[in-house]
Formats: C-alpha cells, structure tokens, sequence
C-alpha cells in the first residue's frame, strides 16, 4: 500500500529527503548569504539616501515630485506578485512530489509574477519620466542623485528578478520541474520576496518619510 | 569627439606611440614596463604551442573547478602581479633617493606609480594570495571533497583576474589613475580627474570586489555546512577560523566597496552629484564607505596570516596550538572589532573630539586580542620540538617585525599623535610593517608549508631560507628609515622633498628596495629550482611535517576528490590523534562512488565578457560595452539551460587508488624530524626521541 506522500515546510524535492535536502540546503543557506551582502548594498544606498535629505540644492525636493497615488500602485503590484510567486511555489509544493504532474499552473503563476513585476516597472519608469520632466534629474542634486540611485537600483533587481522568471519558464519547459529547477525556483522565491522587503523599506522611509 | 566604433581610444593613448612621439625619461619607463605586455602576449601563446601545454593548460586547469588547482591560479596571478608591485615599489623608493628638489620622475608619473602600487598589492597580490590559499587548505583540512560551490569558485577567480587585467592593460592603453589606491573624491572626479586613469581603477577594483564578494559567500558556506562528521567548530584548525572570520567579513564589508565603485562611476559617467564639490555633493560619504570596506579588508588579509602562523608554529614544534579558544575568542574578537575603527583613517577630517576619542579607543582595544594570539604562538614554541624550517623563519620574522608595526598602530590609533603623523611617511612606514611581516611573511610561509601537499614536492630549504632571510632584511632596510623620515615631516606621496637631511635615509630605504627585489627573485629562484629537483623532493604519501590537522591525511598531491571516504573526527588535531592511535594509514572497509563537478569554462567566458565589458566602459565604446554586459547575462542563462551532468567515479576506482597509498604508506619506514629537509622524506612521519619525550612532557 502506498503512503501518501509526505508534505514538508520546504519544497518537496524527491520521494525521499535525504541527499536532496542536504544538497537544498547547501543551496538555499548560500544564497541567504548572499542576499544578506546584498542587504547590506542596499543598506548602504539607504544610508547615502539618509544623509542627502536635505541636500537638494535648491532643486526640486520630495513635496514637489512624490505622486503617492502612483507610489501605492506600484506597491500593490508588488505585494500581489509576492503572493502569486508565492503560489508558484506552493504549486511545485503540492503537485510535484511525483514525476509528471502539469507544469502549467507552476507557469501561470510564474508569467503572472512576472507580469506584475512588469506593471511595478511601468509605473515606476513613469514617475521617473514625470520627475524628467520637470528637471528633478539626478545631476540636478545629491538628493536627485541618491533617489535615483537607490529607487534605480531595486528597480535593476526587479529587472533581474523578471528575467530570472523567465529563465526558469524556459528551463522548466525544457528539462521538467527536476530537483536542480526546484532548487532554482526556492532561490528566486528568496530573491523575491527581498525585493518586496526592500521596497517597503523604500515605500516607508523615501516616499512616506518625505512627504511627511 | 568619441568615436563611434573606438571610443575615447586613439593611436596616441597607446603608451608606445606615446613614447615615440615625446621620448623622455618618463614616458620611457613607462613604455618599457607597457612593452612587456605585447611581448608577454605573443611570447607565452608562442611557447604554449611549441610546448604544446595549452592543450593540458586548457583542459586541466582553466576548465577545472578543482578548488585546488583554482587555488593555484590566484596564487599564480598574485605573483605576477607581485613583480608589477615591487618593481613599482622600488622605481619609487630609487626615485626618492635622488629626489631632493626634484628627482627622476615627474610628479604625475609618481603619482600613478603610488596609486597602481597600492590598488595592485592589495587588490591583485594580497587578495588573491589570500584567497588561493583559502582555496587550496579550507576544503582539505574540513575533510571535504570541494568548496560548497565549485563552479561559483571559477567565477569568482576569473572575476579577480579580468580585474588584474584592466590594471594590467592599463599600462598599455591609457594610464592608470593617481588620485592613491583609495581614490577620494573629489580629486578622482570628472572635474579634477577627466581621463581613463579613475575608470580604470574603479572597474579594476569593482570587478575582483564582486569576486571576493562571491568567494566569501562560498568559503562561509562551505565552512558551516561542508565540516566533516565531528568536526564541531571547536575541532577546528585555527586557520579555518581565520577563514571563517574572514568569509563573514568578505560577505558584509565587500558591498560598501561596490557601492562607492557605482556611487563614483554614476559621478563620473552620468554627471550624479554624490561627491561633487557643488550641489549637494558630499565627498565624506565615500571616505565613510571606503574605510568601512577598507578597515576590515586590513583583517582579511591579516587573519589568514594568522591561521598560517598558528598551523605552523604547532605543526614545526610538534605541540598542540597552546591556548586554543582564546585564540578563536581573539579571532572573533578581532573580526567584530574591524567593523568599529575605520573612522582612524581620517582622524583629521572634522570630526569631534569625542567621536574621534571613541574611535581611537575601538582602535587601542583591538591590540588586546592581537596581543593574546602573539603570547599564544610564542607558548606553543615554548619547550616544544622546534625545527628552523623555511615556515619558521617567517614566523620568527613576523613575531618580531609584526610586534613592532603593531605598535607604532597603536601610536598612530592616538587621535592627537595621529594629528602630527597623518599623511607622512610615518603612516606609510607603519602599514608595511604590518602587511609586509604579517601578511607576505604569513603567505610566503602557508606558500612553504602547503606547496607539498599541492605539487607533491617540497620546497628547497636551502633557497627557501636564503629568500626568507632576504625578505626579512630587504623589509627592515627600506620601512625603518622611513619611519624616521616621516617623523622629521616627510610628507606621503610627495614627488620630492626640500631638507636635505631626509635624503640619507631615503638612500638606505632604496638600497633596502633593493635586497626586496632579490627576495623576490630568490622566491621564484626557489620555486623553480624545486621544480627541477621534484623528484627529489617528491613526498608521495603526503605527511612530510609529522603535522596535525585533516589535509596531511591524504597523498601528496590529493587525488581530485580529496578524500576517498570523507573522515570521522574525534579530536581537534584529528591527524595526530588517528597516527597515535595507529589508525592513520588503516584500511578502509566501504567505498563508495564518488561524485564529482564536471570541468566547464564557465568562468572563462564570465571573464572575458567581463574584461571586455570592463574596457569598453573605461574607453566609452558603446557598442562593445553592450556586448561585454549581453555576453556577461547571457553567459549564466546558457549554462543555466545546458543539461548539468556530473562525473562518477565508480567504488572500485576509488579503492584502488587510495589502497595503492595506504599500502605504500604501511609498508614505507617514516622519517624522523631530524631527516625532515633530505632528500629521504617521502612524506612519511615517525616520531623521534625528542618528541616522544617532549610530548610526554606535555601531557
């Protein structure tokens, strides 16, 4: 008699969780190490940013360019993509302990990550086109130059994180969802889920800090 | 005026034209030094082909993800990078000589030297000597078969070596820049700084940044989750706590350094104001994040000096490493504090009394921990049975000459002395004292004491004695002259000074540089000269120290898995502990098949699209830099796609190679210490009288 497969916190990666839990663990440990370098990048912008705050040079300063309204927008596309990132791991999760179950739920929610990821930037490359406009460029101050900088560059790792998506849309199509695409979809589930943690640090203190 | 097919780059910024067209002194050095890479570049291809070694150079080495052989590598590429440094060293220090009201060198010409000086030693000798040797022991001595990411490993070195090669081209094409090898601002902006020279040092410096990022993030890894079954952290050799100490700090402190990197370049590049004199800029930012990356990187590379010169004080008594975890505590101790002092590096900058106090004090206290290790080292010699090894030497060297660059820190870490010295050659004196006798003298020893068990043979004594002799001689003769000049008010970086009585000194440190540029020949004199006496020097069956810990347990050279069944630890000098008990060479009962990375050029391809990219953006050639950042992206997506497959070794392979050794090393009679240096060493230890006698004593 078979016993039902057993569902454990992580992915399910193999019938068995001996060596291919070990080996996710290697994997998974590391890459936490890497993005806690990363953090502290994006710490450091943080801090750049901190003490620009009044180094606008007789610029434009937060008052005159935040759009909040645009702002929520983009947070919201990026909370609903974490959930749905969320989901295409779940999916693997409850369907892919066994060989040859459907990848197409697992691709739905991948694509649909990647496509609210790609509203956020939308929305985000307008704000910027709209500062342009009105002269807030980042060679106009400090503070233009640390804003752009710091909001730029998670806007980079949502670029990358999209772009990782898809590579893994790619892969999984090519080579099934094996151990080594499960291993790459928790780290992007990671990568992810940073980002999300990163802008609300950015939502927080940039944009609900400066129009205080 | 940028082209759109070659960029700022025209027939006149090659360093040659430049020197046929205008053939002064300067220019003539220069293009004789740039001469050689042309030369390098059509001779070695040349000698590969004729040899017919780039086929084994290929397959073997750049394709390998061996953390051995990739150890090799960045060894390799930090010693020649070392000669760039040391002749640039003495140009300088030959240049100071003669330099009252002038000198040989023009002051630009000076400047780059100092600034290509520092950003070549620390960056490409220091880091990468350091990192190669990481590669070679850490796996080794956890009982591991590689580091947790092989192929991550072979990036991260081609990473550092495409750095190593804009610094390297740098001399060719363009010049390199002079604003000193941590590059403040605003000198080293667009304004003050507008050719290639700042570019060039920000993608040489961010480029291997972003490998030793990658490496520390590998080494910690490996180093929490690839220890051998019982080894707990506190079995651990002393030189793997060093490297765990120094992964965290690689992980944490390497950001800062990427930062000010992109934070410059977006001032240089796009016209951002982080450091700019007017709108808003602020130049303290970079200082902040440059010395917060910059204090502890002195301990990235003091720590593994460390490890190096506990394994061997130990290892060439035949003691157990005395006080044991208060070394670790020190270790950790250290590692924390080099987060708390990097603001002593600009004391004079404007802040107040009472933050530069606090700092000063942070800086006092790390003397305390540092101080314990040097008691430590010194009672593990105590009574033990004591052989004046190559090793040794440098230890000797370094307990001394270390001590005393540590002391004068703790001079300079007195913000009030600090506001007579700062800038002088006081300070440069000072930090030679400590990286020179701390972090070459560890290297060179761990280079000695490890390169058997790499290569599968020693190393000369005789000519590795005379080269330590050198570098402890040539050190002394060129830095203590300059602490005195510094304290009669030589500046730093100065082309030249006015009073006459610093000359004197200045003469004696050049004949120091002098003796340094003969250990430096001595070091490769050794090492070629033990190349071609290898097979005397073989020591096949891997132990020829009597050492402790876990790498000895294995053939000289280990096979590529290291080790044929990972091994049980029991003890903290695991090795020791299984010869005493006679279980060293024991048979194995099981073997199993063994997994293995296959070879790739994985990392090859990330280092040429990123060498590419590298100087394309120092040269503003658009299109080119576009192929360098499509070629660095679509590098990993490739090899994310490509099917991974890895090599099995079968049981029966495996078994027969590791019995061969096992049977050789029964059947051989060891040698005692006495005999350690003759051409008997195979590589087999037997205890001798002494330390049979010297080690009951211990107990």
């Amino acid at each position: 008699m078979n016993s039902p497969p057993k569902l454990h916190p992580g992915l399910n990666l193999g019938p068995a969780h001996g060596d291919d839990h070990e080996a996710a663990e290697n994997s998974i440990f590391g890459f936490w190490v890497f993005m806690m370098s990363d953090l502290v990048t994006f710490g450091m912008f943080f801090a750049l940013y901190a003490t620009a705050l009044h180094a606008t040079a007789g610029g434009p300063g937060p008052k005159d360019l935040f759009d909040l309204s645009s702002v929520a927008w983009q947070t919201g596309f990026l909370l609903v993509s974490s959930l749905t990132s969320g989901l295409a791991l779940l999916h693997v999760k409850t369907h892919h302990h066994r060989s040859g179950a459907a990848i197409g739920p697992m691709l739905f929610w991948l694509l649909a990550t990647v496509a609210l990821g790609g509203l956020f930037l939308w929305r985000e490359i307008g704000d910027f086109q709209a500062m342009a406009a009105q002269g807030a460029l980042p060679t106009r101050s400090n503070w233009l130059s640390s804003l752009w900088a710091l909001v730029g560059l998670h806007g980079l790792h949502v670029s990358i994180g999209m772009l990782w998506a898809l590579v893994i849309a790619l892969g999984v199509l090519l080579r099934g969802v094996d151990q080594r695409w499960k291993l790459t979809l928790l780290r992007w589930g990671v990568f992810w889920h940073f980002l999300d943690i990163v802008w609300i640090a950015i939502f927080s203190f940039v944009y609900l800090g400066g129009l205080r | 005026m940028t082209d759109s097919l070659c960029g700022n780059l025209t027939w006149d910024s090659i360093m040659l034209v430049k020197a046929w067209k205008d053939p002064n002194v300067n220019n003539l050095i220069t293009a004789g030094a740039a001469a050689m890479i042309p030369v390098g570049a059509l001779m070695v291809p040349l000698l590969l082909l004729w040899t017919g070694w780039w086929r084994p150079l290929f397959r073997d080495w750049l394709a390998s993800v061996d953390h051995k052989k990739i150890g090799v590598l960045y060894i390799a590429l930090a010693v020649v990078m070392l000669f760039r440094g040391v002749v640039e060293g003495t140009l300088m220090r030959l240049h100071h000589a003669t330099a009252l009201h002038g000198g040989v060198l023009s002051p630009d010409h000076f400047n780059q030297l100092f600034t290509t000086h520092g950003t070549t030693m620390i960056f490409f000798v220091a880091m990468p000597l350091i990192t190669g040797l990481m590669n070679v022991v850490i796996p080794l001595q956890l009982g591991a078969r590689d580091v947790a990411y092989p192929r991550l490993n072979q990036i991260g070195f081609w990473l550092t070596a495409s750095g190593g090669f804009l610094i390297t081209i740098s001399l060719l094409i363009g010049q390199f820049a002079t604003g000193g090898w941590s590059a403040y601002p605003a000198y080293t902006g667009s304004i003050f700084s507008p050719g290639v020279g700042v570019d060039y040092w920000l993608l040489s410096v961010g480029l291997s940044g972003i490998g030793s990022t990658l490496s520390g993030v590998n080494f910690a890894v490996t180093l929490y989750k690839l220890r051998a079954p019982g080894m707990t952290f506190m079995r651990m050799p002393l030189f793997l706590w060093t490297s765990l100490c120094v992964s965290i700090l690689l992980v944490l402190i390497m950001p800062p350094l990427t930062v000010a990197c992109i934070t410059l370049g977006l001032d240089r590049y796009l016209g951002f104001h982080f450091y700019t004199n007017d709108l808003g800029g602020n130049l303290m930012n970079f200082i902040n994040l440059f010395w917060m990356f910059g204090h502890p990187e002195v301990y990235i590379l003091a720590l593994p000096a460390y490890g190096v010169m506990s394994e061997v004080a130990s290892t060439f008594s035949a003691k157990r490493l005395y006080g044991y975890p208060s070394i670790v505590v020190a270790t950790m101790c250290i590692a924390v504090l080099s987060f708390l002092v990097w603001l002593h590096h600009f004391f004079t900058m404007g802040q107040s009394a009472l933050v530069n106090a606090v700092f000063g004090i942070a800086t006092l206290i790390i003397a305390i921990p540092t101080g314990m290790k040097v008691y430590d080292w010194l009672a593990t010699l105590w009574r033990g049975r004591i052989r004046f090894t190559t090793p040794m030497i440098y230890l000797c060297g370094f307990l001394v000459l270390f001590v005393i660059g540590g002391l004068t820190g703790i001079i300079l870490a007195n913000p009030t002395i600090d506001f007579q010295v700062h800038n002088s050659l006081f300070l440069v004196a000072h930090f030679h004292n400590v990286i020179i006798p701390g972090v070459v003298f560890g290297m060179l020893a761990g280079l000695h004491y490890w390169f058997p068990k790499v290569f599968g043979f020693r190393l000369l004594e005789s000519w590795g004695r005379t080269t330590a002799w050198l570098w402890i001689v040539g050190f002394s003769v060129t830095f203590f002259p300059l602490y005195v000049a510094g304290l009669m008010g030589m500046r730093r970086r100065a082309v030249d000074y006015a009073d006459p009585a610093i000359q004197p000194y200045m003469i004696v440190a050049a004949i120091g540089s002098l003796i340094l540029c003969l250990a430096f020949l001595a070091l490769l004199g050794t090492i070629l000269r033990s190349i071609l006496l290898r097979k005397q020097l073989a020591v096949p069956l891997g132990d020829p120290w009597d050492a402790r810990t876990l790498e000895w347990a294995t053939p000289c050279p280990p096979p590529e898995y290291n080790f044929a069944v990972l091994p049980e630890v029991t003890a903290r000098d695991a090795f020791w502990e299984a010869k005493e008990n006679g279980t060293a060479y024991a048979p194995v009962e099981k073997y199993e098949d063994i997994h293995l990375p296959p070879p790739t050029y994985y990392g090859l391809w990330i280092g040429a699209f990123a060498s590419v990219l590298g100087f394309a953006v120092v040269w503003h050639i658009g299109w080119l830099s576009l192929l360098g950042l499509l070629g660095s992206i679509a590098v990993p997506i490739a090899y994310a796609l490509l099917p991974y497959r890895e090599i099995i070794l079968p049981a029966a392979e495996v078994q027969k190679q590791d019995e061969a050794w096992r049977c050789a090393a029964r059947e051989t009679d060891g040698v005692t210490r006495d005999e350690e240096a003759h051409a008997t060493n195979r590589g087999l230890a037997k205890p001798d009288e002494l330390e049979i006698e010297f080690a009951a004593a211990e107990r």
